[in-house]
């Protein structure tokens, strides 16, 4: 299989039980670049299962993941990470004392370029004020904030952006988004819901998990719907309407998965 | 034709001023708090009280400054530990206990083996004393107040065992010159220490990645792990560099007074939490300061120093410093309203 023809991320078959409890059931899904997916399901369906799957952090009992056909085997988060997935949790994905240079560049630190100096951990902040206002100019808040400001006087939009930034900044190939405007206000998830189109342009596949109908239905291109760990659904969001959707959810509507 | 992303966009960009200059509008840096300068107000109000109440008795001399440094050496080490362990959310009380062990330990290799065995012996006591510690905690998955409120006890113990109470006196003068009362041209060594001390922590507390992972466990440690950073390698970090500034602590007052006994460090625990916090660090993880921990050391140590000057008992200078630490803690840790 040629190159462009791959997908960015393929799940093959996936298990995941945790005791007697099917978490997941043969799950098959396939990001391609430049898309935005979203994926949906009740509490329970089995979303934060599969993106923790994706993401190292749980091993799958059956099935295999790759992305841009590599393996993540059983590497784990790291191996997840150097692949190019990043995971914008709801909560997790900030440090509300740190500044925006340390939110954007926190275990990922540029070092003094001597190499005694950054063997010792030497930090080149100077390179990561730039780094910084170049990432804060790519998610569209270049100009508005500055990169000394603590993230816990930003607003919930302004950390959200800071959030995406960190994951973009550095994968710059996929990005998994989960619940990315649960806590935020009308105007400051407009500005998310731009930034998700923004990216798809520059090529960047998006996952969107959300609760939110209205914004799956308005940002995304294909949606999967899980319930009760099986994929009920996937499909190009052309045709598809809020209560077809919610149909799949509950499991009032059936579709060939 | 513009669409209506671009018209917000430009908007953003233009909000800041007609101006071409990024900054103009945008503040620089974190926020600025009136609770920050804590520590700064209160070190010029004592002073300024001192000055004027005792300034004829001593209090503004050269000897006296020399003195109130050589007191605030130990303190101000040990307090540079404690803004480690803070802003990664931990609490070290064993610190006093170490400063007696390391102290101990320091002499009799001094005694039986000579200058290099000796300090060896000290520093091997705070990094073994902060592994202890360190690995405890994370082992055992036990907080670290309570780890080290029993740790405390050991060490304690320990350090009496070790010579049955007795005080063991120090006679290698290399020794007592190169941490107690030596100079290197016409600074005391107590001042050597002092900055060099507070040049490195500050270094890596701000400029090497650890001092970033430290403030990023400290302020969410679940976050700092989904970022990447080994938590618990931070965690066990700052509790060997809380010992270790411990151990020099106490083989800095082994040198000053030529010997070492068991009682050294006892009441210094509560010194140094009150300057650090003084000092603007919080306890409750995620940010700390190595300026101001340094400065609510001189304060702390100032105060006693002028209280003695002003001939109060040992009791009224315990009362004074209870009240001031109050008052600084109350402006300087405030809590948000609800």
């Amino acid at each position: 299989m040629s190159r462009g023809t791959e997908p960015l991320l393929r799940v093959a078959a996936l298990r995941k039980t945790f005791g007697g409890l099917h978490a997941l059931e043969d799950i098959n899904l396939e990001v391609w670049p430049g898309e935005v997916v979203g994926l949906v399901g009740d509490n329970g369906a089995g979303k934060s299962t599969l993106v923790r799957c994706i993401a190292g952090y749980y091993t799958p009992d059956a099935g295999e993941i790759t992305v841009n056909g590599e393996s993540l085997g059983s590497g784990g988060p790291k191996r997840a990470a150097e692949l190019g997935i990043e995971i914008v949790h709801q909560d997790l994905s900030l440090v509300m004392h740190g500044d925006v240079v340390q939110n954007l560049y926190l275990n990922r630190e540029i070092r003094s370029s001597w190499a005694p100096l950054g063997r010792l951990g030497w930090l080149d902040k100077k390179a990561m004020r730039a780094g910084a206002r170049t990432i804060l100019d790519q998610v569209g808040i270049g100009g508005t904030i500055s990169v000394r400001q603590r993230v816990q006087d930003l607003s919930g939009g302004q950390r959200q952006c800071i959030a995406i930034g960190r994951a973009v900044g550095w994968s710059r190939r996929m990005v998994f988004l989960d619940e990315p405007t649960a806590a935020l206000g009308v105007r400051q998830t407009r500005h998310v819901l731009d930034l998700i189109g923004r990216l798809r342009a520059q090529g960047i596949a998006i996952v969107l998990i959300s609760h939110n109908m209205e914004q799956v239905l308005e940002v995304c291109d294909r949606i999967v719907v899980l319930r009760l760990g099986r994929k009920v659904a996937d499909r190009p969001m052309a045709g598809l309407t809020g209560p077809m959707v919610v149909g799949y959810i509950t499991g009032a509507e059936r579709a060939e998965a | 034709m513009r669409t209506g992303g671009d018209a917000a966009a430009e908007k953003l960009s233009r909000a800041p001023a007609p101006s071409s200059s990024r900054k103009e509008g945008v503040s620089d840096g974190p926020r600025f708090r009136w609770k920050d300068l804590t520590v700064y107000l209160g070190f010029a109000l004592v002073f300024a009280f001192f000055a004027v109440t005792i300034g004829d008795k001593g209090f503004l001399t050269a000897q006296n400054a020399t003195s109130i440094i050589s007191q605030v050496t130990p303190i101000a080490l040990m307090a540079f530990g404690a803004v480690f362990v803070l802003t990664a959310g931990e609490i070290d009380l064993s610190i006093g206990s170490v400063v007696a062990m390391a102290a101990l330990f320091t002499a009799l290799g001094l005694r039986h083996y000579g200058l290099v065995p000796g300090i060896a012996f000290g520093i091997l006591t705070g990094v073994v004393a902060g592994l202890m510690n360190g690995l405890l905690i994370v082992g055992l998955r036990v907080p670290s107040f309570l780890v080290t409120l029993g740790t405390m006890q050991l060490f304690s113990g320990v350090a009496q065992i070790s010579t049955q109470l007795q005080d063991v006196p120090i006679v290698n003068e290399t020794y007592t010159d190169m941490f107690g009362s030596g100079t290197i041209g016409p600074l005391s060594n107590a001042v050597v220490w002092l900055v060099v001390g507070f040049l490195i922590a500050q270094i890596v507390f701000k400029n090497l990645a650890f001092g970033w992972r430290v403030m990023a466990t400290g302020s969410n440690r679940a976050s700092a792990r989904a970022l990447g950073i080994n938590t618990n390698r931070v965690r066990v970090g700052v509790m060997v560099i809380s010992s270790c500034t411990a151990a020099l602590a106490g083989m800095i007052y082994a040198g000053e007074i030529h010997g070492a006994v068991y009682t050294l460090g006892s009441s210094d625990l509560l010194t140094v939490l009150a300057g650090v916090v003084i000092g603007g660090t919080s306890l409750f993880g995620g940010s700390g300061s190595m300026l101001g921990a340094l400065m609510g050391s001189l304060l702390m140590t100032m105060i006693v120093n002028g209280l003695v000057l002003m001939g109060a008992t040992v009791q009224q200078q315990i009362v004074v410093q209870g009240i001031i630490i109050v008052v600084a803690v109350a402006v300087s840790q405030r809590q948000p309203a609800e």
